[in-house]
């Protein structure tokens, strides 16, 4: 979690206040820090803000290959309210978001609930866990996207072991290609789910234990009833954290089924660039940015207005 | 309790299993020559192991037009991220410094400002930063996808410094600044030596993260500066012709190595950084 590294400062006083030190280096240095600060002043407010709005702006013009400022108002949104590939896009995100997601957070916290109560080979499981993390969805689209092939990969390998009617064709079919996506995207991420509810765990006072089993409660009730409950930031963060890699999900997709077979893979992250970088119409693409930026803000803002609040109550 | 144990184990070992099955297929498949990938099992191992698959994916393999393997790509993605990676730690740094530890006005708004733009996806602000780029005569240069990375890791760094400095007694500072010390003195002799470990892990996962783009290499690189994802998939999603499996594995290996390789030894910092650096996606 971000806020993990954040201890309560110890200092009460004012930031940088006065000393008795010279008055003039003081004042160039206050000076500096703000000097300091511009390049990314700069940055944000120009790249991130001004560069959202103007987004914004091209979403409610007619723009093709070029922005052009003639207003059209909201038309651009009624017609990706009327595109279907949109629709199917917007639909495989649930579908995808919600496997993923849970898949993630289910299989991360069994991971880490095993780690948490052996003793030795900790750091290798883990290590073996998170390995996947350090590759790129490029990397892990070739490499779902080979053993998902039916003629090549598991399914051809379990009809050589003798069940020759297994079936598993999934990235070929429509209407399952978009679960294919869940399996890859687990496999990537489920190791950093397991390091956050791993340090959740650790992070439990150690009385608690102490107390629950001197009350004969078993082990089982203990993670369901008292721990699971105290972990609700952490599930919290998890969830934030998840559900802003999956809204951005570009690369898997693209490696791995290429939106396919025809759109039925499709997610919004890849309409979007799909309709900016090749199909001439960034009108349409901005309108879907826009909505792209409007369901990213919905899950996150509780988040960030809650990473806001907390240092200030430390000051 | 024994008995308990030894099944916490037997699982454990089998979700190792299952998740370094997909990587131990991917290396037994480069290491096997096609007629045996057509023929046999994904599970047997090379009944000749040859390292041609990878020798071709480095060398000589066609992506495209030109067949010249993944070797200048490769290259290219480190001449992108070494720039990227200290322009992007060194700016956020300073920034969570100046931003924590001195008093300058509007600092938490500027901080609030900056941690919003950790969540704005890519996508959004794509063809005003193309416009940007363009304009400054950058597109598909090197120097400009290095901007481009650093503007995009400004969030993340900022915030994995500030976090750190914020927990720097305020003393240290007034201490050293009774001793005369200005500005960027106490940043390079007092607080970066102590904020060795962070910087540690913000340049492991900078580099993870700018060497595993795709989006911003897909977007403003040319053929010249072309990072190696983007022509890993161009080699991998082709579709002309029969796949050459064992090349596409060693090609997938290849480009996934540097990563890999910094995962493994860094270990502890880079688990410490991942969580913070998760949301960058």
């Amino acid at each position: 979690m971000m806020n993990a590294q954040q201890q309560p400062s110890a200092v009460t006083m004012p930031r940088a206040e006065s000393s008795p030190a010279g008055r003039r280096s003081r004042l160039s240095s206050s000076t500096a820090a703000r000097i300091a600060l511009i390049p990314a002043a700069l940055i944000t407010v120009v790249c991130f803000y001004v560069f959202v709005g103007w987004t914004i702006l091209i979403s409610m013009t007619r723009s093709r290959l070029l922005p052009v400022y003639n207003f059209v108002g909201l038309d651009q949104y009624k017609r990706l309210f009327a595109n279907d590939r949109w629709w199917t896009a917007m639909e495989n995100l649930a579908i995808h978001g919600t496997l993923f997601i849970l898949g993630c957070t289910v299989i991360g916290y069994a991971l880490a609930i095993m780690l948490d109560r052996i003793t030795r080979g900790e750091s290798l499981f883990r290590t073996v866990f998170m390995l996947p993390l350090s590759m790129s969805f490029i990397v892990t689209g070739a490499i779902w996207q080979w053993l998902l092939n039916p003629t090549l990969g598991i399914q051809d390998a379990v009809r050589d072991l003798g069940w020759t009617d297994f079936v598993f064709n999934w990235i070929v079919r429509p209407d399952r290609a978009i679960y294919t996506l869940a399996i890859a995207g687990i496999w990537q991420q489920v190791g950093l789910c397991m390091a956050l509810f791993l340090a959740g765990l650790r992070g439990i006072d150690p009385n608690i234990w102490k107390a629950t089993r001197v009350d004969g409660i078993p082990t089982w009730r203990v993670y369901t009833n008292i721990i699971t409950p105290m972990l609700r930031p952490v599930f919290f963060s998890v969830f934030v954290l998840l559900s802003a890699l999956v809204l951005k999900s570009f690369d898997l997709v693209v490696a791995l089924t290429g939106g396919g077979p025809g759109f039925s893979s499709d997610l919004p992250a890849r309409f979007v660039v799909d309709h900016i970088l090749n199909r001439q119409e960034l009108g349409l693409g901005a309108a879907g940015a826009f909505m792209m930026l409007c369901t990213i803000a919905a899950v996150v803002s509780p988040y960030v207005y809650y990473e806001l609040r907390t240092p200030r109550k430390e000051a | 309790m024994r008995y308990q144990r030894l099944v916490l184990y037997l699982l454990l070992t089998s979700a190792t299993l299952a998740m370094l099955a997909p990587i131990l297929i991917m290396v037994s498949t480069s290491l096997k020559p096609m007629d045996e990938i057509r023929d046999g099992s994904l599970f047997a191992l090379p009944q000749a192991p040859t390292l041609a698959a990878w020798g071709k994916a480095w060398g000589s393999a066609c992506i495209g037009a030109s067949c010249e393997g993944l070797s200048g790509q490769f290259a290219n993605s480190f001449v992108i991220v070494l720039p990227s990676l200290f322009l992007s730690v060194g700016l956020g740094a300073l920034t969570g410094y100046a931003l924590s530890l001195w008093r300058v006005p509007y600092a938490n708004i500027l901080f609030g400002a900056i941690l919003v733009g950790l969540f704005i996806p890519p996508q959004v602000t794509l063809y005003p930063m193309i416009v940007m780029i363009r304009e400054l005569g950058l597109f598909g240069s090197v120097p400009g996808l290095v901007l481009v990375h650093v503007i995009w890791g400004l969030a993340f760094v900022t915030l994995l410094f500030r976090n750190f400095f914020q927990s720097v007694p305020q003393d240290l500072l007034k201490a050293a600044r009774i001793d005369g010390a200005g500005f960027l003195a106490i940043f390079w002799y007092v607080m970066l030596p102590l904020s060795l470990p962070v910087f540690a892990v913000a340049m492991i996962l900078q580099f993870t993260y700018i060497w595993n783009d795709f989006l911003l290499g897909l977007t403003f690189s040319s053929p010249e500066s072309q990072p190696v994802t983007v022509a890993l998939n161009n080699l991998v999603g082709s579709q002309f012709g029969e796949q050459e499996y064992n090349l596409n594995m060693a090609a997938t290996m290849l480009t996934a190595l540097p990563t890999v390789l910094v995962y493994l030894f860094s270990g502890r910092l880079f688990v410490r950084g991942i969580a913070a650096g998760a949301v960058k996606g």
